[in-house]
């Protein structure tokens, strides 16, 4: 086909306007993930009991602002990555702040903990679940994003993927934090931030394939 | 200046105005031509079917332009990413494909009447996939606009669109010529 032809034929038709808004879709994709992701923890692995105690405390909130921190970040990464030609600014220094903050507050929990218990800080009791059930519970939010990106147009499909990924991976702590009851700064700062990183891989990995348009 | 002018187009074009839309696209092919060829001096056959897919994919993505966005940012990104997307396909052809040369060349040089010429397009036609048949023998052999094709068809008129080129361009690689 002629290039000119072309051009004639994208610039003919009923309108030019787009059904929907992509962007709209987007936020309600990830809205819908984010449903689905808390129901499946209250269906799957229930509510905390006591988590009515546990918001009282200052190390509940302390958790949830580490993840909601890092998929605060990592939406505004999935923002500008499906986005040709927008720069993503200062967001690799900005996503450390959070996991940077936990590390000291744990580093200087173990310093001052006793020998005997610092390995009940590190691991808990549920350290063997708590990245796998993170993953699971980022499952919806990671379909639901890359479903709504492959309709905008990521150019870094690598790192538009990992950021998908890192957000609903965040998105998945979020929602793990109703369930677990860890408080420990140093098993947050590891076991979560490995429950967060396992679907950031995954989406870096996939991403090339899936993104691609 | 022009950047101004492509963006002041674009912006109109987005708000429904075709025909500034039409200019738009027609003066930014210029400039991908030129960027297109700067990058791909060595495969000059190539840079028309990369100038037509960077349009299309222009049109295609045109929801991601922020109006408040230089416009040679977007316009530069997108062309960008399909000519690293072409040269990685091409990378990976290249080291899965012998080449097609002989093939090739036994349709380079057919002759046939032209009363055969619409059987030996249909013919053509049907080894396409029904979404790129169907929207080429709607508007290039029925002569049936866009969106009469479209509403025929039961296809958006992007998905047309898409479905013309695509086929057109795999029509062209059949037969053996190139554009």
């Amino acid at each position: 086909m002629r290039t000119n032809d072309l051009i004639d034929m994208l610039a003919t038709g009923a309108s030019l306007e787009q059904a929907g808004d992509p962007w709209r879709r987007l936020v309600y994709a990830i809205g819908s993930g984010a449903l689905v992701s808390t129901i499946l923890m209250v269906k799957a692995i229930p509510v905390n009991p006591d988590i009515t105690n546990a918001i009282q405390l200052a190390a509940f909130w302390q958790k949830l602002g580490f993840a909601a921190a890092i998929a605060a970040v990592a939406l505004l990464m999935v923002f500008r990555l499906s986005r040709p030609g927008v720069r993503l600014g200062n967001v690799f220094p900005a996503l450390m702040v959070p996991i940077l903050a936990i590390w000291i507050v744990a580093g200087i929990a173990l310093a001052t903990a006793e020998p005997e218990e610092r390995a009940s800080l590190f691991f808990g009791n549920t350290w063997k679940v708590c990245p796998f059930l993170i993953t699971m519970l980022a499952t919806p939010v990671f379909a639901a994003s890359f479903w709504a990106m492959r309709d905008l147009a990521p150019t870094n499909l690598r790192l538009a993927g990992a950021a998908a990924g890192l957000f609903s991976g965040a998105v998945g702590a979020v929602v793990y934090c109703f369930h677990c009851p860890e408080l420990e700064a140093p098993f947050i700062a590891f076991w979560y931030l490995l429950g967060i990183l396992i679907p950031t891989v995954v989406g870096a990995v996939v991403g090339e394939k899936l993104l691609r348009w | 200046m022009s950047a101004e002018r492509l963006q002041d187009l674009l912006v109109r074009g987005l708000d429904g105005d075709s025909q500034a839309y039409r200019v738009f696209l027609s003066d930014l092919t210029g400039y991908l031509r030129s960027y297109l060829m700067r990058r791909l001096s060595s495969l000059p056959d190539d840079v028309e079917d990369l100038v037509q897919e960077s349009l299309l994919a222009i049109h295609n993505k045109r929801h991601t332009y922020d109006r408040t966005q230089p416009l040679a940012a977007w316009v530069y990104a997108i062309a960008r990413y399909k000519l690293v997307d072409f040269l990685r396909g091409r990378a990976i052809r290249d080291s899965l494909n012998t080449p097609l040369d002989e093939e090739d060349g036994f349709f380079a040089s057919s002759n046939t009447d032209a009363a055969e010429a619409r059987q030996d397009i249909m013919k053509l036609l049907d080894q396409l996939p029904e979404k790129q048949r169907m929207p080429i023998i709607h508007t290039k052999l029925d002569g049936l606009s866009v969106e009469e094709a479209a509403q025929k068809s039961g296809m958006s008129e992007s998905a047309l669109k898409v479905g013309v080129h695509r086929g057109m361009k795999a029509l062209a690689a059949m037969v053996g010529e190139k554009r």
